[in-house]
């Protein structure tokens, strides 16, 4: 029998209780899944249908800041898995460290995100229904991919803000000392979450900066 | 200790190689490839994706449980894709019947 402190007593071992908890975090991720790819689809179908005002949207877009912030986010990808693995060897001052890391990166990309680009598109007069300026043939059609442009990096956004808070909570239970080589499933599962709002951003990143053509 | 630990020198190799495509799909969308870059795009993000889900994500060392609920999403993913897609493409394959035409042009008056 286990009296370790570090294992729940419902589960039989420590291998099926860091099991049962990423595998918790993957059908969650399962489920992000479908709540992106709803989105995803949506655009995929109005694409299709205004392929020209939506090449046109793309091109208005900042592709400098978006391969920028591409960047930090995948910066923060990394600090989160050196995260993970420093737990993983009960280092806890490097853990501290990439945690605090990547939560700065996190902000960062945030900041970047809608105090940049939001914020100049607003200028610019791209926000639809708040601040649109453009008039021409295309404008409404402009305008709802400027809508999916918001939506999209707006939802995925109010992720990294969840991901910023959970990192929070993390540093908190990591100064505190509850986490240990036989139990850091908070840290495992809260990188699995990490790396998956990279991964809808490394998808974000080509549809609405990229497919519209730069040449 | 549970779970697998990864060489840190693997973590970086991978990272880099995110920096490289990522560079690699902004330059391609400066030379017109057509069709071609909307493909590219895709398939270098796929590539991308696979890389974060392997290494970052660790299901390169994970269970068969962990694959399936990734397999699952893919699988509810492409069924929406597809049926959605399905139907939108092939909306215009039959005409629309003269009879309900002419219903349809009375009702717009």
């Amino acid at each position: 029998m286990h009296s370790s402190a570090a294992l729940a007593e419902q589960f039989d071992d420590l291998e099926q209780q860091h099991e049962s908890s990423s595998f918790g975090m993957w059908v969650f991720l399962a489920t992000e899944v479908m709540f992106f790819g709803g989105l995803f689809t949506a655009y995929i179908i109005y694409r299709n249908f205004y392929l020209s005002a939506f090449e046109a949207g793309s091109r208005l877009l900042d592709v400098k800041v978006g391969a920028a912030n591409t960047a930090v986010l995948l910066c923060s990808s990394l600090t989160m898995a050196l995260g993970v693995r420093a737990a993983q060897l009960g280092k806890k001052k490097l853990l501290i460290t990439f945690l605090v890391l990547t939560l700065l990166l996190g902000l960062a990309f945030i900041g970047i995100k809608l105090g940049l680009e939001w914020r100049h598109d607003y200028l610019e007069g791209f926000a639809p229904g708040v601040n649109w300026t453009f008039h021409g043939p295309d404008s409404r059609h402009l305008e709802l991919f400027f809508c999916f442009y918001f939506f999209l990096t707006g939802i995925h956004a109010l992720h990294m803000v969840i991901g910023a808070g959970i990192l929070t909570v993390l540093i908190i239970m990591a100064g505190r000392g509850r986490f240990s080589p036989q139990r850091y499933n908070p840290v495992e599962v809260s990188g699995l979450y990490w790396h998956f709002v990279d991964i809808v951003w490394i998808f974000l990143y080509p549809l609405l900066y990229l497919i519209g053509g730069r040449y | 200790m549970v779970g697998h630990v990864v060489h840190k020198k693997l973590y970086f190799l991978v990272f880099a190689g995110l920096i490289g495509l990522t560079a690699l799909t902004t330059g391609v969308a400066f030379i017109d490839l057509g069709k071609w870059n909307t493909l590219a795009a895709l398939a270098i993000a796929v590539c991308k994706a696979s890389l974060v889900v392997l290494f970052f994500m660790h299901l390169r060392w994970s269970s068969g449980l962990m694959r399936m609920a990734l397999l699952a999403a893919f699988v509810w993913f492409a069924i929406l894709v597809a049926l959605t897609l399905s139907d939108e493409f092939t909306r215009q394959w039959t005409p629309v019947p003269s009879s309900w035409e002419a219903q349809v042009q009375q009702q717009a008056r």
